[in-house]
């Protein structure tokens, strides 16, 4: 195995695995996939991931992440 | 002479218009836009979803919203079981909306009926936890109270499936609820043009909550406009304080003074 591939780890985000590297924040990884942080809520390992705490929350291997915003609905 | 009426209020939150609407199905976000608008509401209902990976960043409906004209309500919609409904009002909360919610505990994709059970079990939590709960329920009038009894701000009967534009199907559950309920009752789904929501308001319902009767009408606009006079209308006869109906006929002009005949 690659030193590179030794430094990553595996989430699932919003029902997709996706390699990130570790020792990222789950504030990196909304980065990462170019949303607008004010326009999403993050759930890890279902319980909410606060905007303060998003920095300071380190992905861990396995997490599950549900990344949402709104949409049209009744 | 100036006619009044008292807003309403779901917590901490006051509205003049006693219409809420839904931001789904609408053909495009123009269309909505200028619907919500029209219809005069304060309040518009918001789903909680996924984002999608690797979409370019574009607008989201949160741009298509100000926050300074309306109060955004997110609806736990899509969810079966009450562990599923939780997780998504406090995901809507994270959105940094505040405390309402929209509550929604599905019992099948059919019938989009609630599961009472679930339902109760999860405004019980969603109140623990502070949030101002607007529970979707069926017209049960037992369910309504005791949704109440855990701390519901709002109960919402269903006048009929969601989307299903029956209108009011059972109007004396409506009215049993209504007599009974100690919080405000607004009538959540069926609504499928505007005399459901003036008879709705007739009933004493203190809202109406609608989407589809307007996203889908040929004109989403026209239909919001309608909506709006048909709650006014409907609220101002309720509060005007119907005739009561008779058998027989009452003459409108005098009876006297008729000139003479043969």
């Amino acid at each position: 195995m690659s030193d590179a591939a030794q430094q990553d780890i595996e989430v699932s985000v919003n029902g997709a695995a996706r390699r990130v590297l570790r020792g990222s924040s789950v504030a990196d990884l909304i980065d990462a996939l170019g949303f607008r942080p004010q326009q999403v809520a993050v759930e890890r390992n279902k319980a909410i991931v606060r905007r303060p705490d998003r920095a300071g929350t380190l992905l861990q291997d396995g997490d599950q992440l549900e990344v949402v915003t709104f949409f049209g609905g009744g | 002479m100036t006619i009044v009426d008292e807003p309403l209020v779901l917590g901490p939150h006051t509205f003049t218009s006693r219409l809420l609407l839904g931001t789904g199905k609408y053909p495009d976000m123009e269309s909505m836009v200028a619907a919500l608008d029209v219809s005069g509401t304060q309040c518009v209902t918001v789903a909680v979803r996924r984002m999608e990976m690797g979409a370019p960043a574009g607008k989201t409906l949160l741009d298509y919203l100000p926050k300074d004209r309306y109060t955004l309500l997110p609806n736990t919609a899509g969810c079966f079981d009450a562990e599923h409904a939780v997780r998504t009002a406090r995901l809507g909360r994270e959105l940094g909306i505040g405390d309402l919610v929209k509550l929604e505990v599905l019992a099948d994709p059919q019938t989009l009926l609630p599961d009472p059970v679930g339902t109760l079990e999860a405004a019980e939590i969603l109140v623990k936890e502070g949030f101002t709960v607007l529970c979707y329920t069926s017209d049960d009038p037992v369910l309504a109270k005791r949704l109440e009894d855990v701390g519901v701000t709002s109960v919402m009967p269903a006048g009929a499936p969601i989307g299903s534009g029956q209108g009011i199907q059972n109007p004396n559950n409506i009215r049993i609820i209504l007599e009974r309920a100690e919080v405000p009752v607004i009538v959540d789904a069926g609504v499928g043009t505007a005399s459901d929501v003036t008879f709705a308001f007739e009933l004493g319902a203190e809202g109406v909550l609608l989407n589809t009767g307007v996203a889908l009408a040929r004109e989403p606009v026209r239909m919001a406009r309608a909506m709006k006079a048909a709650a006014e209308a409907g609220r101002d006869a309720f509060l005007a304080g119907r005739i009561p109906k008779k058998l027989y006929a009452s003459a409108s002009s005098p009876t006297s003074g008729v000139i003479a005949g043969e």
